[in-house]
Parts: structure tokens; sequence; C-alpha cells
């Protein structure tokens, strides 16, 4: 399973890569392997403000409908928008064009409870 | 009280050894998926899929008065079934709500074989054992069975791969036995997913080592080990019910539009004074199939159905079509019943999305 050094994980198997105060997330690779197809992703509102552990979003298999939580409180920057005319991109590439939002962290102290990637692999065994 | 452990069916070591994802279902474990449900659902519409339907219950009925006994307990008519044959039917309460629905195989004059639902076994064979005749002889024997089913478009050359030219595929809804390296088997041209194929039934000790050669014999072909999930989606394309869902002791085979499957002038089967009184004053409500109209999240069961911005139901079933690429489902609906191409509004998360009504099957193949 692909777990990259640089990013910091959640328990709910999100990841998040910081930009200055900004973060970027989408769902780790062992995610999208537990869900495989991903085929509808409901994407969270620019400009919404979400509390940490709170769901954000939603990404739903063939089979099953899975919350995505905010790693941190924040505000939402941006949303990948090209999800929602392939919603695979998150299985071909979660840490890439999978990303889901862009959120602008109210707290960057809430990001020290995130795991780093090792701490997240040992999580995911 | 704990709950009752979930049984394993004598496949569940090679569907762990596969890597598939184990679900509970009808009180077993089962895979729910191998590694897509949308390439196993592909593989079943263009080749072949295999699953594995041990959790099947096989009743078997036999004696002098069996084939008129069960005439009595199952809608569809026995008497047009010759040995060799099988119909589908359903198992209905005095009420004509459906406790199962079945297929039953004539597999000789005076012996059937009833393939009946994982969760309703025990049920079955005790509505069954409650009604007894004189002179019928009805066994159990879901334990000692094995079963797969063999669905896809190749099936003829799998079947060819397989048995060789010396054994001959039956035809649509016939059965045949014969001896397999060893065990006899059971193969019958029936299926719940739309395609051409089989379901095949032997003893249950020899189910891992059948299992491993459908899958050698058929890897040149093609196909794939499939789970519940594309077992699902593809019966749902074809509008075919899945019991506990679609179909319960609260809702009758007329309403669940499989009335072809109800043999009204046969004069005595338990359910039918109910259903010819319902027949004659006109259905209430209808089990009627949908198709989402714009782009939305797969509708699932239980979601909440609008007609006209007032509430009217909850699907029964519902889920992304893999062939079609956009939302289907089921849903019962009362009266005035809706035309194909009449809208309703499916609530999912609390928003409203467009559907439209379809006539069955939702999936038509190409041709």
């Amino acid at each position: 399973m692909n777990v990259p050094d640089d990013l910091l994980y959640t328990d709910s198997h999100e990841w998040v890569r910081r930009e200055g105060d900004k973060v970027r997330v989408g769902i780790t690779d062992h995610a999208q392997a537990e869900l495989t197809d991903v085929v509808y992703v409901e994407l969270p509102k620019v400009g919404a403000t979400y509390e940490a552990r709170g769901t954000i979003a939603v990404v739903e298999s063939v089979k099953a409908a899975s919350d995505i939580y905010a790693p941190a409180k924040g505000t939402v920057l941006e949303i990948n928008r090209d999800l929602e005319s392939n919603p695979a991109l998150i299985n071909s590439d979660p840490y890439g064009e999978g990303w889901i939002y862009v959120l602008q962290v109210e707290n960057a102290e809430e990001l020290k409870q995130l795991k780093d990637a090792a701490a997240y692999k040992a999580a995911i065994g | 009280m704990s709950e009752p452990a979930e049984k394993r069916t004598p496949l569940y070591d090679e569907h762990i050894r596969l890597g598939a994802k184990i679900v509970p279902f009808g009180g077993w474990l089962m895979p729910v998926q191998y590694s897509s449900i949308r390439e196993e659902h592909e593989a079943v519409r263009t080749s072949l899929g295999v699953f594995d339907i041990s959790h099947m219950g096989e009743l078997v009925v036999s004696g002098a008065a069996a084939g008129e006994w069960l005439n009595t307990m199952l809608t569809n008519n026995l008497a047009r079934l010759e040995a060799g044959m099988g119909q589908y039917t359903f198992l209905l309460n005095d009420e004509a709500g459906v406790i199962d629905d079945l297929i039953v195989y004539r597999i000789e004059n005076e012996k059937f074989l009833l393939v009946v639902n994982a969760s309703r076994i025990e049920e079955d064979f005790a509505w069954l054992q409650s009604h007894l005749a004189a002179d019928v002889r009805l066994e159990n024997q879901s334990a000692q069975f094995a079963g797969l089913a063999i669905q896809g478009p190749k099936i003829g050359e799998f079947f060819l791969a397989m048995f060789g030219t010396d054994k001959k595929l039956p035809e649509r809804n016939r059965i045949a036995s014969f001896e397999h390296d060893g065990p006899k088997i059971w193969v019958a041209r029936t299926g719940y997913t739309g395609e051409d194929g089989i379901e095949m039934f032997f003893p249950a000790q020899d189910a891992p080592r059948i299992w491993n050669q459908v899958l050698e014999k058929g890897k040149s072909l093609g196909i794939r080990p499939s789970g519940l999930g594309a077992r699902d989606t593809l019966r749902l394309e074809m509008c075919f019910p899945l019991n506990g869902s679609d179909l319960s002791p609260a809702h009758n085979p007329l309403e669940a539009g499989l009335g072809f499957f109800v043999d009204l002038t046969k004069p005595n089967f338990i359910g039918r004074e109910k259903l010819q009184r319902e027949k004659e004053a006109g259905l209430s409500r209808r089990l009627i199939p949908f198709r989402m109209k714009g782009k939305s999240p797969p509708p699932r069961p239980h979601y909440r159905v609008f007609r006209n911005g007032t509430e009217a139901g909850e699907l029964t079933s519902g889920t992304l079509s893999p062939s079609l690429n956009y939302g289907i489902g089921m849903v019962y609906l009362t009266t005035p019943l809706p035309k194909p191409g009449d809208e309703i509004e499916i609530e999912i998360r609390g928003q409203k999305f467009p559907a439209v009504i379809e006539k069955k099957p939702l999936y038509k193949k190409l041709s």
C-alpha cells in the first residue's frame, strides 16, 4: 500500500498535505482499495465551514456510501470538480488527481494530532 | 444471549485465499467481492463469472403423492413440469404473503429438488413440514450440497471445457445429473443474472476441488470469481426480486409483478383465494422499476420516494447499474399506479433527485 512520507493521515483514512496554512485532502490508497470502484463523490461546498471530524464529503462505491471527515476545523477554499465527471480518479490516483478539497485551517495546532506516515502504516498493518 | 455464529460455506477458505471481502448475508459469511464489483459484473455480462451459491438451501420432496401435494404448496403449476425441468415459483403463507421464492426442479417423476434462499431454509422446511401429506417425504439436504452458479455468454464453451463432448448442456430451465470425476452433480440451465448460464449442485465435500477446476477450465474464457455485490447489480438490472428486500410476507407475487409464476387456474394452493380476490379487485400497489434521470448519487435500499411532492414509500432495492452507468432501483407504489415515463423523486441525504419510471427489465441485452 502506498503511504507517502510527506503527508499526514487521519484515523479515518484521509490524507492531508500541508500547503502553507491550507491543507489539501483526499483518501488514502488503503481507503480507495477498501472501497473499490468509486462511482460518486459528494463534494463539500466552497466557502462552507466544517468542524474537525465532521462529515465534509461522501465517497460512494457500488456497494456503499462512506463519509469523509474534516481533519481540522476550517473553511473550504477549493473542490476537485473533476471528480464529478470522473470519480474513479480516487482509485487511479488517490494522492494526486484524486484529491477532494482544499481547506483553510482555522487553527494549525489541530493538525498536530494527525498521524505521520510511519504511524499510519502501523495502523493499517 | 449471543447471536448464532454465522455459517461458512465449504468454499470459505478459497474465498479468503483469493482475497475476497467477506460480509454476513442471510446467516452466512459470503464474499461480497473479490477485486471489483464492476469488473465482476462486466465479466458476467461479457464472458463468465462463477458464484458460490452453497449457502442456498436444497429441499428434496419425494413420494407417490409428492407432485400433487407440492402443487398445493407452490404457486406455479407443477403439472406442466416434466421430469428434468425446473420452474420459478413461490411459497406463500395463508395471506398470500411471500415466504420464499424458489426454483423447483422435477428431478424424477416423483422426486423434486427445491432450491431456496439461504435465510429461509428453516422457515420453508417448517412450513412444508407442518402441511405435509401422507406418502410424501420431505428432506432438508442443504448441508450435504454445495453449489456454484456459472453465468455468462461463454457458458457453452465453458461446459465443453469442463465436461467434454460426451455430456450435453441442458436446455434452458432444464436440469440433468451425471457423474463427474466421481461424485454425481446436478447441472441446471438457470440463474439469477439475466445471462445464459448454469447452476451446479454437488456433494459439499467436493466443493473446493470443483471450484478450482471451474476456475482452471474457465481461465482462458476470462472467468472471474464473483461475489454477492455483482450478483445484486446483475439481478437488479433484470428486475429479479431479492427476497427479504423486494419480497416479504407483507407482499404478494402479483404486487411484485410476478403473476406469470402464479397459476390461478389451479383449483387449490395456499394463498390462492386471497390472490384471486386481489386480482378481481385490482392491485392496490405494485413493485415499480425506475432509473435516475440526471446525475445523482446511487439510490440505495430504504431511501425515501416522493410522488408529486408527497412521500410515497421507500426503495426496496437500489444501486448504480454498472452496465448502464446510472442509478436504478425498485419501489412499491400505490394507486394510481404510475406508468413508464412518469417522474418520481428519490431523497438522498436530504436532497431530492429526479427519477423516471421504467419498464422491466432495466437492462436489455444488445443482440
